[in-house]
């Protein structure tokens, strides 16, 4: 059964618009995480969904029942604020009970339900205090076991890892992994995180300007960005987006040219392409080598050296000072103003026509 | 050592002028009205002592009796009526729109009027002799009410002018109370399905709890010790009837020039103040969080 279906959303304050008609649809016990930066209209999207916002025009179905109309407490969502908003005055087991309560369900069963949800969650013990005298992770587990508890239909969370600490984040990230196994609901998360989206999220929507931009898996979004958008803002370090020419030839797979003169041999259709426009390339870090510089296709000068342990990434600068990242080899030599030698993987090239569409090389094989 | 000791003074330096000021305008009065009290005086410096006299009168003085009375009396009227209707216009009122912003203007508008103003316009309304609500109520063919002679409606008379007065600091504060409170609490209480009701009664309240209590604790320590409005409009008349404790002590002092018998009156007038701000003490501490 389908879980949530939005129809082509649309919401203005005043004369500015926040969101251009959006549409999705959820499988049901689908996480999904929207992913953009700050004024994307992620927030407001999950805010209307939610019913603390109305939209000015769509519709937003849950489980085939339309909800937008309905009042927030009539929806059968539950939301995990980004400050928890946890009564202050109210225990911890007040806290959680309190929805139930006013949804008039039994004593007993309150008592089930936020026991269970304690255990779940490790906060037994917690459950006589105030929210005042809890730590930051411990009041975002009660704002959890607050959403639980009302067994909604689709969990709602907004920026949830944001307020913690980077040891805590990951904990937390790995819980919410395994909440989600227990739970039979959707899952809709707003980060403007890409590690979280990607890896607690079965679907990424990347929202930008007001609308969506990409809709698919973590991979999808990664390998096969819609546009020049989603492939600047997924990946870190960003990938390289540089101006090339297209150059004639025989081949099925576009031949084109860097500014510094530098060709490149990608895999992408030459027949997806207008050969008279501009495009950029677009190139991963990963595809982008490190190597000596009698062997490369192209020299850069080193602005930047990132050891990471692992592997190293050096942001550097070709001729005509575009910016290029490139990946090296954990122990790599390069220091900053070095001129290294680039070996460019073109067959997992990208080209992005002027109006930011993508085009993909074509699977090998 | 000889560091800290200089850093000592130096606070000491810092606080002495208010500490002075402190001294010689509330500790020193206060200790000289005990004083006064113990003996019979008069504004012209003769003084007998007699020790816990003054005291004994006291408690069996009907004048006396009859002061606290009224001024229990108009304490309880102001006092829980001032809270719900300035907690009523705070909760109308706490919003973005201009006309908000306008009657809260209104509604404080009040405070800054004197308190001759104040009765001033009062006596315009309530006199039974072509007052306001005289004149509507002849326009509808009915007696007027007096007032400001009748002894059972002399105190609320008082009530509803000093609430007509006071309206505006504790509104002033709720509002300032409202607004510390969190937005998205209000949100997850929607998304939990709290009515209006359930709203008020579990967040808006308990997170006014101590702006409550702050109101409260003003208004009664302010109203045991109301005395223009009552001199002013009824002068505490008819024969006693809406006499309060400070105007009982004023004319003790300045009318009959028996100032160890009115100190005596003030000293007791003064625990009772204590005891009601003790009582806030007594209210916010063994709840409080740790």
């Amino acid at each position: 059964m389908p879980s949530l279906e939005l129809n082509d959303v649309g919401k203005a304050y005043g004369a500015v618009p926040v969101l251009d008609g959006v549409s999705l649809a959820m499988e049901g016990r689908e996480f999904v995480a929207f992913l953009g930066p700050s004024g994307s209209g992620k927030s407001t999207l999950l805010r209307i969904i939610a019913g603390l916002e109305t939209a000015d025009r769509g519709e937003v179905w849950l489980e085939g029942r339309r909800i937008d109309m309905l009042p927030p407490g009539e929806r059968g969502v539950a939301m995990v604020f980004q400050h928890y908003a946890l009564y202050p005055h109210m225990t911890v087991f007040e806290n959680m009970a309190f929805g139930l309560r006013n949804a008039g369900v039994l004593r007993e069963e309150i008592a089930a339900r936020v026991g269970e949800a304690a255990r779940v969650l490790e906060i037994e013990s917690q459950l006589e205090k105030k929210p005042g005298q809890l730590s930051g992770g411990q009041r975002q587990r009660v704002a959890i076991g607050r959403a639980i508890v009302k067994q909604p239909r689709l969990f709602l969370l907004d920026e949830p890892l944001s307020n913690l600490d980077a040891a805590l984040r990951m904990r937390t990230r790995v819980e919410l992994a395994q909440l989600r196994q227990r739970v039979d609901a959707a899952v809709i998360m707003v980060t403007h995180d890409q590690a979280e989206a990607m890896t607690l999220a079965d679907r990424i929507v990347v929202m930008a300007d007001r609308r969506i931009q990409q809709v698919g898996t973590p991979m999808d979004i990664y390998a096969r960005p819609a546009n020049s958008f989603v492939a600047r803002f997924v990946g870190s370090p960003a990938m390289t987006l540089a101006p090339v020419t297209l150059l004639d030839g025989e081949g099925a797979h576009a031949r084109v040219r860097l500014a510094d003169g530098a060709e490149i041999q990608t895999r992408v259709p030459r027949g997806s392409l207008d050969p008279g426009a501009a495009h950029d390339i677009g190139l991963r870090p990963e595809h982008v080598h490190v190597v000596a510089t009698d062997a490369a296709t192209l020299t850069a000068k080193a602005d930047l050296v990132e050891r990471l342990g692992d592997r190293t990434f050096v942001y550097a600068r070709l001729g005509g000072d575009l910016p290029i990242t490139a990946e090296d080899a954990g122990d790599s030599r390069v220091r900053i103003g070095d001129t290294i030698g680039l070996r460019i993987d073109g067959a997992a090239a990208h080209l992005f026509a002027a109006n930011g569409t993508a085009h993909h090389a074509e699977a090998a094989g | 050592m000889a560091d800290a000791r200089a850093r000592r003074l130096a606070g000491i330096a810092f606080v002495a002028p208010f500490l002075t000021l402190y001294v010689v305008i509330l500790v020193c009065p206060l200790l000289m009205g005990i004083g006064i009290s113990l003996h019979r005086a008069d504004l012209f410096g003769a003084r007998t002592f007699v020790g816990f006299d003054n005291y004994a009168r006291l408690l069996v003085d009907p004048v006396f009796h009859q002061a606290i009375g009224n001024t229990l009396l108009l304490t309880l009227m102001i006092v829980p009526a001032l809270t719900a209707i300035t907690l009523g216009l705070a909760l109308a009122l706490n919003r973005g729109t201009v006309a908000a912003a306008w009657l809260r203007g209104l509604f404080f508008s009040s405070s800054v009027l004197s308190v001759t103003i104040v009765t001033l316009i009062w006596r315009f309304i309530l006199t039974p002799d072509a007052g306001l609500v005289a004149e509507i109520l002849e326009a509808s063919g009915r007696a007027p009410i007096p007032f400001l002679s009748d002894p059972d409606l002399t105190i609320p008379a008082l009530a509803i002018t000093t609430i007509w007065w006071s309206i505006g600091l504790p509104m002033m504060l709720f509002l300032a109370g409202l607004q510390q409170i969190p937005q998205d609490i209000y949100e997850a209480a929607a998304l939990d399905k709290a009515g209006a009701w359930t709203r008020f009664r579990r967040i808006t309240l308990p997170s006014l709890r101590r702006t409550l209590i702050l109101v409260v604790m003003l208004q009664t320590a302010a109203q045991l010790q109301l005395f223009g409005q009552a001199q002013l409009l009824t002068a505490g008349g008819p024969s006693g009837a809406s006499r309060p404790m400070v105007l009982f002590i004023y004319e003790v002092a300045f009318v009959r020039w028996e100032l160890g018998y009115a100190s005596a009156a003030a000293e007791i007038l003064f625990m009772l103040v204590l005891a009601a701000t003790l009582l806030q003490y007594w209210a916010v501490r063994p709840r409080e969080d740790q």
